[in-house]
């Protein structure tokens, strides 16, 4: 279908995105293979709410032009996307091969302890989200936690605490 | 307006080097302040600051600071580097904003290197003030015979010994002149050296100062430039750095230093005196194979996707670097992101195609943000783009990030991926580079491999191919990292053991305990036990020891880790990244993982391991791509080789690491408890009894094995067993 057909201002769940996304998808198509993009369009996406809604992900397929199941399917192959809202912060412990040899595992066990969570949901108080990631490639600073864009490098289980009442955490 | 595209490099090169002449290579000192993803979170961004700070405070002519990518040494950074002329550069690890305060009055302003926040005080070496390196490399070492030793008679007779150090190096590269010996900091080398040559050196060289012009050689290789600058000779001299020969040493960001360091000479050079054919038949003929793992020749590669009559071709680098523990990519981007994309450009020319892309992890943000940096100041200078150096050739590139997918490292899951969809391979053939991306040919090479290609053109196939084993070319990155005291980045010549790897640049097994195993290739490799460390480090010899070379992760385990738990480990990694299209693959590696749960649960059942092994043997055989095919070698090779750990877990219900929660047991040693309280108090279950000062006890059906008490203990009375 020639892109052209899609009519992008009126639509009204054109509304759920917003702007620079919708901007981005107007240009790619003039771009060849537009639909390629749809990755790069999921990540501004998860990038701005945090996480996918599901009615952004109607509009995404109607803009375009994409079969509502093939944007779902790819939404949910991909590790990177989530369907849930987030904690304020996100801590996210590496568990990467290096990481783990030196205890990670350890660390999500202690954190899933304090925050009162499984890995993947956000904490009662809407303040963390507890995730555990490949590894980021800071190998030799294992074992590393990552809350929001700051690394914490060769942590040890006590030191969680105090990590985290930077963050607002309180201790039961 | 110079004719051809290499005198325009030249001219380019020209220019940037008199715009960075007197701020930077005219400098007597140069301080270079890291600047990497890991370089960042271990706090190099506060120290940079503050040398910014001092400098504002204090103009201090001759003296110029910078940032440059990652040097490798992983485990000490923050690092900085004052690069003196004429001396050993001086490496400062772990610093702070405090130290700078204290290297900037003491050594920047007055000359007096801080002897304690050295990389050698710290790694407890001394600092010498000049170097003697012998190269042990294959070709050096048959005919060096007494060199080594006639340098370290000399220098003893001579009395230098307190100044001058004899270390050993890897090979260099200069086979045909050997045996060759360096000596830093005056970056001399000097050639077909022999025990009176030696002895000659020590006395007018390292003795008398002045260099004996015949033994030397003066010419000029991309490898064997910087290493003066690299510092520290008894870490970087075991090494060869060729994808890493700018890491550490250029601005990443700052293409005007590229330039200066012959970037950009080898696209000008392939431009102006090369057909397509040479090229590929140069890649060929250098024997440089595939650095992503699977190590098929590069030049095959190319030479089909050239054989294809087609209106559109592509290229692509492939930076979805997704094994857990490996960093050699990110690191080479971070710190050298030009050479990739020249990689890339001549390898676009090669086989014809004019648009490029890079397919790069999501999760490396500063990567990405200096690849994107090194497209627009590539664009802006007129390499990328349409008449590139005033040429023919057409050529863009374009970034495409991955989003969490392991499997998207699987070329054919890589172009779904690129072409917008679910990352899931297909049946090979058609391969890539006969029907690729939308259908077109597509020729997909790893970071690394394309790193090396400018070497290859500068330098000579002839040359590349004279380093490594009869089938395996070059060198190969390690990421080196786990129980081993030296993690970091090193770059070793192919056929160098793993046990130097592990003891020489690695530095042994940290805190003094035993070796046990290493892991090379990720999820897809092997654990080599202490028997298997004299093989040398090329694909094929790799490959027979039950392991594979991979893309280059390489962590060293000590008896504390457990190898069950470690192909547990590797297993629920593949389980989870599988993309389900296969059904041995999907079904296989969960059945293999529930097994390995069972055994470190302390559930298994006698006959586990051999169901594991004809399981394993089906899901190698039978799966689609890669990732399925390999899954099982982890499980594999620690059977293989660390049987008698899974009987100990089967029979006798014991992890003999102590790793497998399961399976251990936490008492308190009566002699060394003082009756603290600080393990009952920890404790969440409240099992510890006893009353201050006196003996506690673990009440073992109560206790849930979490390991507080352990951690809680200053006496080191809890025994984990």
């Amino acid at each position: 279908m020639s892109p052209k057909t899609v009519e992008t201002t009126t639509a009204p769940a054109a509304g759920e995105l917003p702007e620079h996304v919708l901007k981005f998808i107007e240009q790619t198509r003039l771009l060849p293979h537009p639909e390629s993009y749809l990755i790069a369009v999921l990540q501004m996406l998860q990038k701005h709410f945090g996480y996918l809604p599901a009615k952004s992900l109607d509009t995404v397929s109607q803009l375009m032009q994409i079969p509502s199941a093939k944007v779902t399917g790819v939404a949910t192959f991909y590790h990177f996307f989530t369907f849930v809202p987030k904690g304020k912060h996100t801590i996210s412990v590496c568990l990467g091969t290096a990481c783990y040899v030196k205890g990670a595992g350890i660390l999500v066990d202690r954190l899933k302890e304090m925050l009162g969570v499984e890995v993947g949901a956000a904490s009662k108080d809407g303040l963390f989200t507890l995730e555990v990631a490949r590894c980021v490639g800071a190998c030799a600073l294992a074992p590393v936690v990552i809350v929001d864009d700051k690394v914490y490098a060769n942590v040890k289980p006590d030191e969680l605490v105090k990590i985290l009442s930077k963050y607002g955490y309180k201790p039961k | 307006m110079p004719t051809t595209p290499l005198a325009q490099v030249l001219k380019m090169r020209h220019e940037a080097i008199s715009r960075l002449f007197d701020a930077k290579f005219k400098a007597i000192t140069r301080i270079t302040v890291g600047s990497a993803t890991c370089e960042n979170a271990a706090g190099a961004n506060p120290v940079y600051d503050r040398f910014v700070h001092l400098f504002g405070q204090n103009k201090k002519p001759g003296v110029a600071l910078g940032r440059v990518g990652c040097a490798g040494r992983c485990d000490l950074e923050p690092v900085v580097t004052v690069i003196s002329k004429g001396k050993i550069p001086v490496k400062y690890v772990k610093m702070t904003p405090a130290k700078v305060d204290k290297v900037f009055e003491s050594h920047v302003l007055g000359g007096k290197v801080v002897e304690e926040y050295t990389m050698e005080h710290v790694a407890g070496l001394r600092q010498f003030k000049k170097i003697v390196s012998v190269c042990h490399g294959a070709g050096c070492i048959k005919k060096n015979l007494g060199v080594e030793k006639a340098f370290q008679d000399a220098i003893t007779e001579l009395g230098l010994g307190d100044s001058v150090a004899v270390t050993r190096s890897a090979c260099q590269g200069l086979c045909e002149r050997g045996p060759v010996a360096f000596v830093y900091p005056d970056s001399t080398v000097y050639q077909k050296v022999t025990p009176e040559i030696a002895k000659k050196i020590v006395e007018k060289h390292l003795h008398g100062g002045k260099p004996i012009a015949e033994h030397t050689w003066s010419g000029k290789r991309l490898a064997n430039r910087f290493l003066p600058i690299y510092g520290n000779v008894q870490f970087f001299g075991k090494q060869l750095r060729l994808t890493l020969r700018n890491c550490g040493v250029i601005d990443p960001e700052n293409l005007d230093e590229y330039l200066a360091v012959q970037g950009y000479e080898a696209l000008g050079h392939v431009l102006t005196n090369m057909s397509q054919k040479e090229v590929i038949d140069a890649v060929t003929k250098s024997g440089l194979r595939g650095r992503g793992g699977g190590g098929y020749p590069a030049g095959r590669k190319w030479q089909i996707a050239y054989d294809q009559k087609s209106d559109q071709k592509y290229f692509i680098c492939n930076a979805d670097e997704g094994d857990p523990g490996a960093f050699m990519d990110r690191s080479t981007i971070e710190g050298d992101p030009h050479t990739i994309l020249e990689g890339l450009m001549i390898g676009g020319y090669a086989i014809g195609a004019d648009k490029g892309f890079v397919y790069i992890r999501a999760e490396y943000p500063m990567a990405i943000q200096r690849l994107e940096k090194a497209i627009a100041d590539a664009r802006a200078a007129g390499l990328l783009g349409k008449n590139i150096l005033g040429s023919k050739f057409n050529f863009d590139i374009e970034l495409r990030l991955g989003a969490g997918a392991f499997v998207c490292g699987e070329e054919t899951a890589l172009l779904a991926s690129i072409e917008g969809s679910r990352g899931m391979p297909h049946p090979r053939p058609p391969y890539p580079t006969v029907s690729g991306l939308w259908g077109k040919p597509t020729c997909i090479n790893n970071v690394e491999t394309l790193a090396n290609v400018p070497v290859v053109i500068i330098d000579g196939p002839a040359w590349f191919s004279s380093i490594g084993t009869p089938k395996s070319k070059g060198t190969k990155v390690f990421s080196l990292a786990g129980k081993v005291n030296n993690t970091g980045l090193i770059e070793v010549p192919m056929g160098t053991t793993l046990r130097e790897v592990v003891y020489d640049v690695g530095g042994g097994i940290k805190g003094g305990k035993n070796f046990k195993a290493v892991q090379t290739g990720g999820p897809a490799g092997g654990c080599l036990p202490e028997s298997t460390l004299d093989t040398p480090v090329d694909y094929d010899s790799l490959a027979a020891a039950g392991s594979i070379m991979g893309s280059g992760g390489m962590i060293v385990m000590d008896e504390d880790s457990c190898m069950v738990d470690v192909a547990r480990f590797f297993l629920e990694f593949t389980q989870d990244e599988s993309c389900g299209k296969c059904t041995p693959c999907r079904e296989g590696t969960k059945r293999m993982l529930e097994m390995l749960e069972r055994i470190t649960a302390g559930k298994g059942k006698e006959g586990d391991v051999e169901k594991l092994l004809r399981l394993a043997d089906t899901v190698r055989k039978a799966s689609l791509c890669g990732l399925g095919q390999a899954a099982p070698n982890p499980v594999i090779s620690t059977i293989t080789h660390f049987r008698d750990e899974y009987d100990a877990h089967i029979r006798e219900k014991k992890c003999p690491a102590g790793v497998c929660a399961a399976l251990v047991t936490y008492t308190i040693i009566a002699d060394k408890c003082v009756g603290c309280t600080a393990c009952a108090r920890k404790c969440p279950v409240q099992c510890i009894s006893g009353a201050p000062k006196k003996v506690h006890v673990i009440n073992q059906d109560a206790c849930i094995k979490c390991g507080q008490c352990l951690l809680a203990c200053k006496f080191d009375a809890v025994l984990r067993k």
